[in-house]
């Protein structure tokens, strides 16, 4: 707008494959506001894990590659003695079992969800991906205070367990793995049905009448008909469910009562409890770099899929 | 569309089951937590009544009062901010023809979405202590302001991509400027995707907390924040009133977000 009309015209009509200066007035504030505000501060963390801890937090602007070190270091210390507990590595195994089972688990409930709900008559339909669209939009924080509420040691759980005279003492279900694990799935469910709902909304079920002609059972259909051409949802819905739950700080903080730390916790406590700015910016780069392996596997299962399809 | 025969073939046992199960997971807790904010008295057990109690408690505490407050500003702020924003670039990502980096430009847009959470915020305050800006509302409302870009770009561009050019060209064959044409004939048909973008801009600002927790000076304190400062040291009926309010302000956004964003696309495919 602010480019006036004849530079516009001119740039957005004759310019090959260049971007006309209207346009790119338009697209500046957006795109300076991220790269400031984004792209150089994740730069910095990328500088950071390069650098000296200072004493009360902060740097010094010495080079070191201590902050990677450390985490190997531990990984040898411990193979000798503790095996589970304390080591830095054993974080990132555990946050990267835990992120892969939660993503079994919301595939083991989503795809069944996703498919009734594309099964359903079409107006009914909205109504369900509506459904399932509310708790993504609903804050995260607040779900899981629900979901901590409901669990807990004194919560309606155990209470109706016990009145029902079904367990005598309340039951550990918060603060434990499985808290955490219950926690992911239920954060990111959402995330696992929409992308496979799409999928199966979009699939031709004469498919399914053709490969039933064939004898094919419906088991069998499930397997070799609609799994494979759905793939793509179920790849995204996996993408969108194990990133999340790999960096995710809420669920182990709360759910987990702080024993059960992952990846997300382990880089919150170093720029707020411990104070070490370099390990936590090299734990916050490791992060960075397991997210990007997983999209990477996933776009190669991707490709590989739709090779195979053909 | 289908037939008795094809219908059967398309039912499996079980899945209707896990459809259920899958909602009461989703719902379960969000019902619960809501029914005992009105539960009159402390117990889990017994129903002591329906009251409005804990509401007025948790209205009449002050730090609540302060959060509340704080959380308003720095939401109507972002939202405001990134929708501006994120308009401006939606007309640019999509009106005229494609041009070199747009797929650049678009993952850069999109980039708060793909980076973990903790990740940006970390890096965020790691950045604001570098260059020496004070924690406080106003970095809350820079970090806010960034995030919320990609929440207000996609409703935006997806009712973008469904108007044609031609009205815009037809404004300016009536000598229409390139303001009057973009106020009085885009701007009132990108409305409902601008505000489907705003209100979920608002939501995703307002329910923040891993980033706030990390940009946040003391007195900067939001009520998501304030939540989590109670549930740590135990809960009380007060969280679950509270809570309740922010679920129940959730909703209603998302919901309002959606139908704007359906009037908009029914209204488009008539015209």
């Amino acid at each position: 707008m602010a480019g006036g009309p004849p530079a516009v015209e001119k740039s957005s009509g004759r310019t090959a494959g260049g971007i006309g200066r209207g346009r790119a007035l338009l697209l500046t504030p957006a795109m300076l506001t991220i790269l400031v505000f984004m792209v150089a501060p994740l730069c910095f963390v990328g500088v950071y894990s390069f650098l000296t801890p200072g004493t009360y937090g902060g740097v010094v602007w010495e080079f070191s590659t201590e902050a990677y070190i450390q985490f190997l270091f531990e990984r040898d210390f411990l193979d000798e003695t503790l095996v589970f507990t304390s080591s830095y590595l054993s974080i990132y195994g555990r946050s990267i079992g835990q992120a892969l089972v939660a993503t079994l688990a919301c595939l083991a409930i989503g795809f069944p969800t996703a498919y009734f709900m594309a099964t359903r008559p079409e107006h009914q339909r909205n109504v369900w991906v509506f459904l399932v669209t509310v708790p993504y939009w609903v804050n995260l924080l607040i779900r899981t205070v629900s979901m901590l509420f409901i669990i807990r040691d004194e919560g309606p759980l155990n209470a109706v367990l016990q009145a029902a005279g079904i367990i005598d003492e309340p039951i550990r279900i918060a603060y434990t793995d499985f808290a955490i694990g219950l926690g992911l799935v239920y954060s990111y469910l959402p995330f696992m049905v929409l992308p496979i709902y799409a999928a199966i909304e979009r699939f031709d079920f004469r498919l399914v009448e053709a490969a039933y002609d064939l004898y094919a059972d419906r088991w069998t259909i499930l397997r070799k008909v609609i799994l494979p051409i759905t793939m793509p949802g179920i790849v995204a819905g996996s993408l969108l469910v194990f990133v999340p739950s790999l960096g995710s700080f809420i669920a182990p903080d709360l759910l987990g009562g702080g024993k059960h730390l992952m990846i997300g916790n382990l880089v919150a406590l170093q720029f707020q409890g411990s104070r070490n700015w370099p390990f936590g910016s090299a734990a916050a780069v490791i992060l960075m770099t397991l997210v990007l392996i997983a999209l990477m596997v996933l776009i190669w299962l991707k490709n590989r899929n739709r090779v195979e399809g053909r | 569309m289908a037939s008795g025969k094809k219908r059967d073939l398309r039912v499996y046992p079980g899945f209707r089951g896990m459809t259920w199960f899958c909602m009461a997971l989703l719902y379960a807790p969000m019902v619960v937590i809501t029914v005992y904010s009105f539960n009159s008295i402390r117990s889990i057990t017994t129903w002591g009544g329906f009251s409005f109690d804990w509401y007025v408690k948790a209205f009449n505490n002050p730090s609540i009062q302060q959060a509340t407050l704080n959380s308003l500003i720095i939401a109507l702020a972002a939202a405001t901010f990134a929708t501006v924003l994120a308009t401006s670039a939606a007309i640019a990502m999509i009106r005229g023809r494609s041009f070199r980096g747009q797929s650049g430009v678009f993952a850069l847009l999109n980039l708060p979405l793909m980076i973990p959470e903790i990740v940006t915020a970390v890096a965020t305050l790691v950045f604001f202590l570098a260059v020496g800006i004070d924690l406080g509302l106003m970095t809350v409302f820079i970090a806010h302001a960034v995030f919320c870009i990609p929440f207000a770009y996609m409703p935006i561009s997806a009712r973008m991509e469904g108007i044609e050019g031609y009205y815009e060209e037809a404004a300016q064959d009536l000598y229409a400027d390139r303001w009057a044409s973009f106020r009085y004939v885009l701007l009132p048909m990108l409305l409902p995707g601008v505000l489907s973008g705003y209100m979920l801009a608002f939501i995703i600002s307002l329910d923040d907390f891993i980033i706030t927790n990390m940009v946040a000076g003391p007195g900067a304190t939001t009520l998501p924040l304030a939540i989590y400062g109670k549930v740590r040291t135990g809960f009380t009926p007060e969280i679950n009133a509270i809570s309740t309010i922010m679920l129940l302000i959730s909703c209603l956004f998302v919901t309002g977000s959606y139908f704007a964003g359906r009037a908009g696309k029914r209204r488009g495919e008539q015209r």
